[in-house]
């Protein structure tokens, strides 16, 4: 419960950002990240100029997503509006990916994948290409802005807006032809709407990444907040073996000391600006680069790594109680990880299932109910129906209605006497279909018939069906 | 959280033991914060905002969404005006065979209909319910013929309406008032009924009689009526008001007729081909 105590002293209320300096360190896990940054920018850079031919009328670009048509191209699957639950049940198996691998590493996708983290190491490597390591980045910061400040920093801010472009491109080459649209972008004849998307994608990309930085995994980013939900004392998380390195202290006289030299490498690449010696931490993304700093400098000293190590919450009662740590593979391996598991391979299996089963037309019927029913002067009765057959196909088909062959219902296209629908090339063709019963038959006097309305390509012979009713005159 | 943050003090408050740490805000974050109150100030000075009894505040951009509707509206009429003209021009036969005006001509009849049309003969074109005297517009049965002309010619001068001298003009006497006994009424019925299979009381032989004497100037020989009087057929399966036996013998005892507007005094040309095209293609077009 809250108690009534008033606050103990009066604060100012804002403070300005304290600036992080993140020093170079080499390692196996700064090595990772360099894969998976070289990896994921890759995919994300290139992917739009794979070429994958559909045929005459269809795109040439592997991956699309073309909002005028409105559709999605992946190499050989091809999403309509209809199907965007292939959309969500991707979206729900990534929400599920960050939950499993939250509960089994903690934040290994804040440390290694996120977006804003590799941009953020982008840019940082590009600062410290042009104004150096930590330390002259420091002594930059505290200078007075003479001309070469000016140089360093306008060179910098250069580079990252390059990169912020190139981003903002990559992303509007996903919306339409890639290399057309590279020609366009140059000479000017692109849509306003790429322009305008590359100018907001710069923007944020330089801001994000280059400016606000950690800032943006504190406070803007909602992730922190849910994630402690997923995690337990079995998760793997980046954590400082106090019991090994306490006291610490610096010199040659290492009696009564611990492991830690206090050599604050891990505080000065720690790209959050935080000292992983302080204990679990939001701020922190689990980088590793304090492991690879620190083991770097126990190598130096001659004392054994893992001082600063990838380790569960129960480790460290088992070493605290002078036990082992355990393998990841015990940790990993509990109820909880394997229901994530169970549950996204569920969404998966169902998705690649359903991409493989769904039908080949689609065909939608809406019966018209205004009115129901038309009396026609022979006394047969005609009801209407509302009906659309997607060609999924490059060319364009003949599509043919019927109620099945026996039936005594007479079925015409809207403004002729023919069953056919011909629509062109990957389209929704949209038409009226007329059932009529004849006059005196059962369906003509009965209130409602169930009917089933097929729609045959007359190309392939493929079929599907739409389940309806025939309403007659109810006497 | 660190330790170097502890010298910012608490806030006092206390949940089961966890305290709050009284951390300033960001700096950027008030910024924000302040920007987005000047935002708002300033959005509620250019936009229309603030209650006042008659309205609210017009706000200095002058917006409203009532005038972007208007101009909207002009937009799209401005656009459509080319086709629009060549649809007032063309002869109401060749609509369909051009794709461009008949696309054009059935959409904005379909919005024709739905203004001046349906109160009358229902949203759905159907005469609102079967035998009420409005016509069913979607069935093959017409009174006046049933091809583009013959609609074309109906939706502009209207019928009986007594405004437009080229009005379609007919009268089915009232056969109640002294023409017709009341056996005569009931045997005529009785035959009418029969031809569509019907039973009804009364005799059908003497039926046919009355009817050979008083009916067929109008409704032809077989009962199978007269487009040029819009005499209708009373040998098929429409009705228009009602085919039951009370709705009959009121027919023949009172001489219903039905009176349409003449719709050139309030459409202009392609609206009121643009509306025949429109019933035209909704079923039982000729």
């Amino acid at each position: 419960m809250a108690t009534t105590d008033s606050p103990e002293s009066p604060q100012k209320l804002y403070a300005a950002r304290e600036p992080v300096f993140p020093r170079r360190v080499r390692g196996k896990f700064r090595a990772l990240k360099w894969w998976i940054m070289a990896l994921t920018l890759g995919v994300y850079y290139l992917t739009p100029w794979i070429r994958w031919d559909r045929g005459p009328n269809l795109p040439d670009q592997a991956v699309l997503v073309d909002l005028a048509g409105r559709r999605f191209f992946f190499f050989w699957i091809e999403i309509w509006p209809h199907e965007f639950y292939f959309i969500a049940g991707l979206l729900i198996m990534a929400g599920l990916g960050l939950f499993l691998f939250t509960s089994a590493l903690g934040r290994v996708w804040c440390g290694y994948a996120c977006p804003q983290t590799v941009w953020t190491d982008l840019f940082i490597l590009t600062e410290r290409w042009i104004e150096g390591d930590r330390n002259a980045r420091v002594r930059l910061w505290n200078a007075k802005w003479n001309l070469r400040k000016w140089r360093l920093r306008l060179s910098k801010w250069a580079v990252w807006l390059l990169i912020g472009a190139a981003t903002g491109g990559a992303w509007v080459f996903y919306f339409t032809d890639a290399p057309q649209l590279l020609g366009d972008l140059f000479t000017g004849n692109a849509h306003p709407v790429a322009y305008t998307t590359i100018a907001i994608m710069t923007f944020t990309t330089f801001f994000f990444g280059g400016v606000a930085r950690e800032q943006i995994c504190i406070y803007a980013c909602p992730w922190p907040r849910i994630q402690a939900a997923m995690m337990d004392e079995d998760t793997v998380v980046v954590a400082y073996r106090d019991w090994r390195g306490e006291p610490r202290g610096r010199g040659k006289q290492r009696e009564g000391l611990g492991d830690c030299i206090d050599c604050n490498a891990c505080v000065n690449v720690c790209p959050m600006g935080i000292d992983i010696r302080d204990g679990q931490q939001l701020e922190c993304i689990t980088c590793a680069l304090c492991i690879d700093a620190c083991d770097e400098m126990m190598d130096k000293v001659g004392k054994p790594r893992g001082l600063i190590d990838y380790i569960a919450l129960k480790d460290e009662v088992h070493e605290r109680a002078g036990g082992h740590k355990r393998s990841l593979i015990k940790h990993v391996l509990r109820p909880r990880v394997l229901l994530y598991t169970f549950l996204w391979a569920a969404i998966g299996v169902a998705l690649t299932v359903m991409l493989f089963v769904r039908p080949v037309i689609d065909l939608t019927v809406r019966p018209v109910r205004n009115p129901t029913f038309v009396t026609l002067s022979d006394g047969s009765v005609r009801n209407t129906y509302e009906v659309g057959v997607r060609n999924k196909h490059g060319e364009s088909r003949p599509f043919y209605f019927t109620l099945g062959i026996d039936s005594p219902f007479m079925v015409n296209v809207e403004g002729t006497v023919e069953t056919m629908l011909s629509v062109p090339a990957d389209t929704e063709g949209k038409t009226r279909l007329y059932v009529t019963a004849p006059a005196g038959t059962d369906m003509a006097r009965d209130d409602r018939t169930e009917i089933r309305i097929w729609v045959i390509d007359g190309v392939t012979g493929d079929r599907t069906f739409h389940d309806t009713v025939f309403n007659g005159r109810g006497q | 959280m660190s330790d170097k943050k502890q010298d910012v003090g608490t806030t006092g408050h206390e949940w089961d033991g966890i305290k709050e740490f009284n951390n300033p805000l960001p700096r950027w974050w008030v910024w924000t914060f302040y920007a987005t109150i000047v935002w708002g100030i300033g959005y509620t000075i250019a936009y229309p905002a603030w209650p006042l009894i008659n309205g609210a505040t017009r706000g200095v951009l002058g917006y409203s969404t009532r005038t972007e509707v208007a101009s909207e509206i002009d937009r799209f009429a401005e656009m459509n005006a080319g086709i629009k003209a060549e649809l007032a021009a063309m002869d109401v036969t060749e609509i369909a065979a051009n794709e461009a005006v008949s696309n054009y001509a059935i959409q904005s009849g379909r919005a024709t209909f739905a203004t001046y049309c349906s109160q009358c003969h229902g949203a759905g074109a159907d005469g609102v319910a079967e035998g009420n005297g409005y016509p069913n517009l979607l069935d093959d049965d017409w009174l006046w013929g049933g091809d583009i002309e013959a609609i074309t010619y109906t939706v502009t001068h209207g019928i009986r309406n007594g405004t437009d001298d080229d009005a379609r003009f007919s009268e089915m006497p009232a056969f109640g008032d002294d023409y017709l006994s009341d056996e005569e009424i009931t045997n005529v019925v009785a035959y009418v009924r029969s031809l569509s299979g019907m039973e009804s009381m009364g005799n059908v032989e003497e039926g046919a009689v009355v009817f050979a004497d008083n009916c067929t100037a109008c409704h032809g020989e077989n009962a199978q009526g007269d487009r040029e009087q819009g005499a209708p057929n009373l040998a098929d399966a429409i009705w228009l008001y009602g085919g039951d036996e009370q709705s009959v013998e009121h027919s023949v005892r009172v001489g219903p007729k039905g009176a349409m507007p003449n719709w050139n005094a309030r459409l202009d040309e392609a609206q009121i081909k643009a509306v025949a095209a429109y019933v035209h293609q909704l079923g039982g077009g000729e």
